[in-house]
């Protein structure tokens, strides 16, 4: 009852968090709109966000706590859309296995390349073995 | 006024005995309001979620796979089409551009290390896309498979909004560019574990950023369920290669149809 009416900062902030990720979704998309690219809103948000934290060289905790909470649960996002697959399913039947072998060999392949070349370009292995496997989900108010 | 139009509109669905009318009517209503198709999008993502978490995060276990099982098997059998279940599922996916821009976070976080891997991370990248878009294109021409098929799986490795864009733009159908797009992130999200254990690569980072590349966001979400630093690198893979192929796939797409 009491956290009701006085909820911990961190509650507050969250929305204060969002507001900030709706503002810069909003800005993207209205960079999008104006120079009439190919790049989505929401990608052009992320461009803008990505300068501005640099630039300020700080992330707020409300928007650290805002986009931790939807991160940690990126996958539901993918729901709504990944069931409009169900209107296809009859034309992809008929369409024969030609694209299920190509998304499956070229996406293998994909990851394979993409993860074995950064392993060989990466000059100093070492530099890897010095930021240990920490939790990066904690909260960082500084970028030093 | 004829008998006819006088009759009650027909509310049941088929099966259903006027004796559990009241049911059906709440069912009936309830069915049409955007509550019904939100409420089964965080139903079956809480289930998927279980499942996953209580199989140790098992890559076969995929959440988005299992929950979107479980919902066009609910619509299925409730009869159910897809614009009645997006009229209430359309409150998540609006969230998925906000989602978006809050991964400029972790990449923020590691800007510094970013910045210093710039050049190593970028030949990944266009080693991957190339990899990417030249075997699917390869196997799908020797398979005999139809010109729109082909120039809708070109893009399929980049972010849907963007793959959807590109495919209308050299001749392939936005449509199927997104189904391709989450057959995509799903089989990358299915595959990436049991492929990099095998290949022997065990740093995050090159892990992280492959299935980012490969599988976009469908992959990061996978990324980021394993781990932080895998998911913020992935992210940079989705976010980089979203600009690139925008940028050039069309071109791309000029030289290899």
């Amino acid at each position: 009852m009491i956290a009701f009416f006085y909820p911990p900062l961190h509650d507050v902030d969250m929305i204060r968090g969002l507001a900030i990720l709706l503002i810069f979704q909003s800005l993207g998309e209205g960079v999008t709109r104006f120079i009439h690219g190919l790049i989505p809103g929401p990608v052009m948000g992320m461009i803008l966000l990505l300068a501005f934290l640099v630039l300020r060289k700080k992330i707020a905790p409300s928007i650290a706590v805002a986009a931790d909470g939807l991160l940690a649960h990126l996958a539901i996002f993918f729901i709504p859309a990944a069931v409009g697959v169900m209107l296809y399913i009859t034309t992809l039947k008929s369409a024969g296995a030609a694209w299920l072998l190509a998304i499956l060999f070229s996406t293998a392949g994909a990851i394979a390349v993409t993860a074995l070349l950064l392993k060989w370009v990466t000059k100093n292995p070492d530099d890897i073995a010095q930021t240990p496997d920490q939790p990066a989900d904690q909260p960082i108010d500084s970028l030093s | 006024m004829n008998a006819d139009s006088m009759s009650p509109p027909q509310l049941l669905p088929v099966g259903m005995t006027t004796g559990i009318n009241n049911l059906a009517e709440i069912w009936v209503y309830l069915s049409a309001t955007p509550l019904f198709g939100l409420t089964i999008t965080l139903l079956a993502y809480v289930l998927a979620d279980i499942v996953y978490q209580r199989t140790n995060r098992h890559p076969l276990a995929n959440p988005v796979l299992i929950a979107v099982a479980m919902i066009i098997a609910v619509l299925t059998l409730t009869h159910t089409d897809y614009k009645t279940y997006f009229q209430g599922a359309q409150f998540v996916h609006f969230l998925l551009g906000t989602a978006t821009v809050a991964l400029a976070i972790p990449l923020a976080r590691l800007w510094n290390e970013l910045r210093a891997r710039a050049i190593p991370l970028l030949i990944a990248l266009f080693a991957g896309a190339a990899t990417s878009v030249f075997v699917a294109v390869g196997i799908a021409r020797l398979l005999d498979a139809p010109p729109l098929i082909v120039a809708s799986l070109l893009p399929k490795s980049v972010t849907a909004p963007i793959a959807m864009a590109i495919a209308e733009q050299i001749g392939g159908s936005p449509t199927l560019a997104a189904v391709f797009t989450v057959c995509t992130g799903i089989i990358g999200a299915l595959i990436v574990t049991p492929l990099l254990n095998l290949l022997g690569v065990r740093d995050w980072a090159a892990r992280g950023f492959a299935i980012g590349v490969a599988a976009h966001g469908i992959g990061t979400a996978r990324a980021y369920s394993v781990h932080p630093r895998a998911g913020a690198y992935a992210s940079l893979g989705m976010g980089l290669h979203a600009l690139l192929g925008a940028m050039v796939l069309p071109w791309v797409a000029k030289l290899v149809l």
